[in-house]
């Protein structure tokens, strides 16, 4: 009779690496010319990119009546992707801190390209709050600074609150993120024998040495960027969920945003992750790098978090009944039955069913099924975005005043375009950076620690 | 070339985390202080082995988070409680609650840049490129696969021959001497090269410039400018909608404003002096009402007691006395005409005054003449 010894960890990457072989794998996208592929896949992003450029000059110049907002509909699509592309940045940072945190090794192949995907993710939902105001240019007064009206911004507004988490959120980002980079960024150095990489690699690697005398701090403080990290990516989704938890609009006042918007920020975040690694680990061989077995992983936590999603959006009708508001009770028939009950049903086969999928180990770990499920998740994570806000809103209290939203070409053109946007980025990145941490890799290859044997 | 060169340290190379490891626990017994080890990432138990005490980055996080949280604290207090206290949603002005999640980010924030710039510049003192280690092979291995230790020539105890059979003894490889290249040790901050205050100067140039631009012109420029182009109805403009052109529309035939009622004796007013007659009762709301009206339409040329003293400096004529025998003497009505109407120079106040207000200020202009030509009883 064999005994399988739980306790074992398992091994992070799939065979036996040479460290050396581990760089020069991560550093190949760097050091090699880019090829055709990659000039398409750049040109079809960076045509998506012209078409948001096209869409925000025609919103700038004629103002926001390019799109399809209208009173009661006054939040659209500009805060339907806002949320969406916030969203999609949780799963970097869960990857970098909590993961970490938890001292979770599989997440050392990811964790360099979700946290990378999380700034670039950031950036690109920065840019709604800030379409949406119309007048971008203007947006310095959301800052609390003396300025020459002598008025403050109002503390009190959840708003406000969005101004600090994100530009807070994407800061940190960035921070972590960089801090990470910084000894790949030496190796690339020490590696390169072009003249201007080699300036550049010395300019942003500070000079990073390797001794230990350096590491010992190091390690402390990513330890205290993941312990901050943490509960700031919690309290991003929270606040963005406060946008609506903290007015009085049905289908928006209820206590459970919070820790639903957030568990839903990770589930879509997740599914993005997903699918990107799944076409960079074929295009870059990193398949003993990024390991099935962490894809599994990535999908039980899809199940997970698409399962809490689930559960709020039933508990969300069961406390509408429950509250006795008629209002509320109202909102939420109108949601699954009224005019936008195919957005509401689609989202909920996508968010809901779809993932439940992953409870059969086979599916877990057959890419091309869970890249389309992941499809699904992004899908319906947007979609659900669209539900909360467009659902709510084009029935509020006064019947007179209900409308049917339709969004516009130039909706449509910006939605596509932040797609290009984030993607340009993304493409960008994994010509100019290594997409895997070279030095955390290298760190959870089998023998990479002592054994302490000797002694 | 300089004569002699000086030596920074002696390097050693091992293949395997547990050789490297072992390295450091020796150096430490043989009571070497300037050493370092460099590995391409970090390794359990060195820093046990090299006998490093903890590190006190977490202090700085502490510090500078708590400083964010009192400075966001005390900031958000400042400005709504004492700067520029505003009621929002009916709430204290200092509403902590709310404050909550400001507080919390801004002292994530100061925390977090203030520990790892802290560790880069403080701890590490980087940028430093011009360190002996670099541009050198154990840099080149110790940055990919292989672990090194460093024994730096300024340790008290060090000594070439000694540091040799040391390394050779933990069995390291390739034990190399390293040097300090001489413009390392010759290395001055480059601040007056022409070079880099011609750059300074080009920044300065670009920075100042497009500010300039940006604040002065593009802001003017389409679509930037402050919301001047619109869709829609300027003042004295041609309008695009109405076939006449007007932007502003003539009321419907016949309609009637609220509360207007025609005013039957203009151009008569002993005929009104005659008919008309007063219908606010005198009371203390009337004469209050009198009172405000007064001080703010008559009062600048009547003066604030009715005498005719001007306030307008001889800037426009003075009017007669209110206390004369003449208006003394006047009906209500006589005085409504002149309000409704004008007299002389004074023009009609029938658009600044409703009809009830022009007879609350003939109630309290009546006070007034009451107050300066008292009977005998009053005075009892």
């Amino acid at each position: 009779m064999s005994t399988i010894d739980y306790t074992r960890e398992l091994s992070v990457l799939e065979g036996k690496h040479a460290l050396r072989e581990l760089d020069d794998l991560i550093a190949k996208p760097l050091e090699t010319k880019p090829d055709k592929k990659f000039y398409i896949a750049l040109a079809i992003t960076l045509s998506m990119t012209g078409l948001f450029v096209l869409g925000l000059a025609l919103t700038f110049y004629y103002g926001i009546g390019m799109w399809g907002n209208n009173i009661p509909v006054a939040w659209a699509f500009d805060i339907v992707n806002f949320v969406f592309w916030v969203g999609i940045g949780h799963a970097g940072t869960l990857i970098s801190a909590i993961l970490f945190l938890f001292r979770q090794k599989w997440r050392t192949g990811i964790a360099r390209f979700a946290e990378g995907m999380t700034v670039f993710a950031v950036m690109t939902a920065g840019l709604f709050p800030l379409i949406h105001v119309g007048r971008p240019w203007l947006a310095g007064y959301l800052f609390p600074y003396p300025n020459q009206h002598s008025v403050w911004v109002n503390f009190t507004s959840p708003l406000l609150w969005d101004v600090f988490a994100v530009s807070t959120y994407l800061t940190v980002s960035l921070i972590f993120w960089y801090v990470g980079l910084i000894p790949d960024l030496a190796t690339l150095r020490e590696r390169t024998n072009h003249k201007i990489k080699k300036v550049v690699y010395s300019i942003f690697s500070l000079g990073w040495r390797f001794s230990n005398r350096h590491w010992h701090h190091y390690e402390m403080v990513y330890l205290i960027l993941a312990g901050f990290a943490t509960p700031l990516v919690l309290s991003v989704h929270t606040i963005v969920s406060f946008d609506f938890a903290v007015s009085v609009i049905p289908g928006w006042h209820t206590t459970i945003f919070p820790p639903y918007f957030v568990a839903g920020a990770v589930f879509s975040g997740f599914a993005m992750v997903q699918n990107v690694l799944i076409m960079i680990r074929k295009i870059f061989n990193y398949e003993h790098i990024i390991t099935v077995d962490t894809l599994e992983k990535m999908n039980k936590i899809m199940l997970l978090t698409g399962s809490m999603v689930g559960y709020a959006y039933a508990m969300e009708f069961f406390i509408a009944w429950y509250s006795g508001v008629e209002a509320e009770r109202f909102a939420f028939l109108n949601r699954a039955m009224g005019p936008y009950a195919w957005a509401y049903w689609i989202m909920v086969t996508c968010n809901v069913v779809s993932p439940q999928l992953f409870w059969f180990k086979k599916i877990r770990r057959t890419i091309p099924v869970m890249f389309v499920i992941a499809i699904f998740v992004n899908i319906g994570m947007w979609l659900e975005r669209f539900v909360i806000i467009v659902t709510s809103l084009s029935r509020d209290f006064l019947p007179s005043s209900w409308a049917y939203y339709k969004p516009t070409l130039v909706d449509g053109m910006i939605l596509i375009g932040s797609f290009g946007f984030f993607f340009t980025w993304i493409l960008l990145f994994t010509k100019a950076l290594p997409v895997v941490s070279m030095a955390e890799v290298k760190a959870v290859v089998d023998g990479a620690q002592p054994s302490h044997k000797e002694h | 070339m300089m004569s002699e060169k000086i030596l920074y340290s002696y390097t050693g190379i091992f293949d395997t985390p547990d050789e490297v490891t072992h390295a450091a626990e020796e150096a430490v017994k043989q009571g070497y202080t300037k050493y370092d080890v460099n590995t391409p990432y970090p390794l359990h138990g060195m820093n046990k082995a090299m006998k490093l005490p903890a590190s006190k980055l977490g202090y700085v996080a502490l510090i500078f988070g708590l400083s964010g949280t009192l400075g966001a604290l005390l900031s958000l207090w400042w400005v709504s409680a004492i700067d520029y206290p505003l009621v929002i949603g009916g709430k204290p002005f200092f509403s902590f609650p709310a404050y909550i999640p400001v507080i919390f980010e801004v002292t994530v924030l100061s925390a977090a840049i203030a520990t790892v710039l802290a560790m880069l510049f403080f701890f590490f003192k980087l940028p430093n490129n011009a360190h002996p280690l670099h541009a050198t092979d154990y840099m080149k291995k110790v940055s990919n696969d292989k672990y090194g230790i460093v024994i730096q020539a300024e340790d008290p105890i060090f000594d070439e021959a000694s540091v040799r059979k040391f390394l050779e003894s933990v069995h390291a490889k390739d034990i190399n001497a390293v040097y300090w290249a001489e413009e390392e040790i010759t290395h001055k901050h480059k601040i007056f090269e022409p070079k880099f205050l011609t750059f300074l100067l080009v920044v300065v140039i670009l920075t100042s410039g497009t500010t300039y631009f940006t604040l002065n012109k593009l802001m003017f420029m389409l679509p930037f400018n402050w919301m001047m182009e619109q869709q829609k109805q300027n003042p004295q403009q041609k309008s695009l909608v109405f076939a006449d052109g007007f932007g502003m529309r003539k009321p419907v035939e016949g309609t009637i404003a609220r509360g207007f009622l025609p005013y039957a004796f203009k151009g008569q007013p002993d005929l009104a002096g005659e008919k008309l007659i007063n219908p606010i009762p005198i009371s203390k709301e009337s004469l209050q009402l009198g009172q405000t009206k007064f001080d703010i339409y008559c009062s600048p040329c009547h003066g604030y007691q009715g005498e005719g003293n001007s306030r307008l400096r001889g800037q426009y004529p003075n009017p007669p006395s209110l206390h004369s025998e003449k208006v003394r003497t006047w009906s209500d009505g006589r005085i409504f005409a002149v309000l409704t109407d004008g007299q002389n120079v004074m023009p009609s106040y029938s658009t600044q005054l409703s009809v009830d207000e022009r007879w609350a200020v003939i109630n309290y202009v009546r006070a007034l003449q009451r107050a300066l030509n008292a009977k005998e009883s009053d005075l009892q």
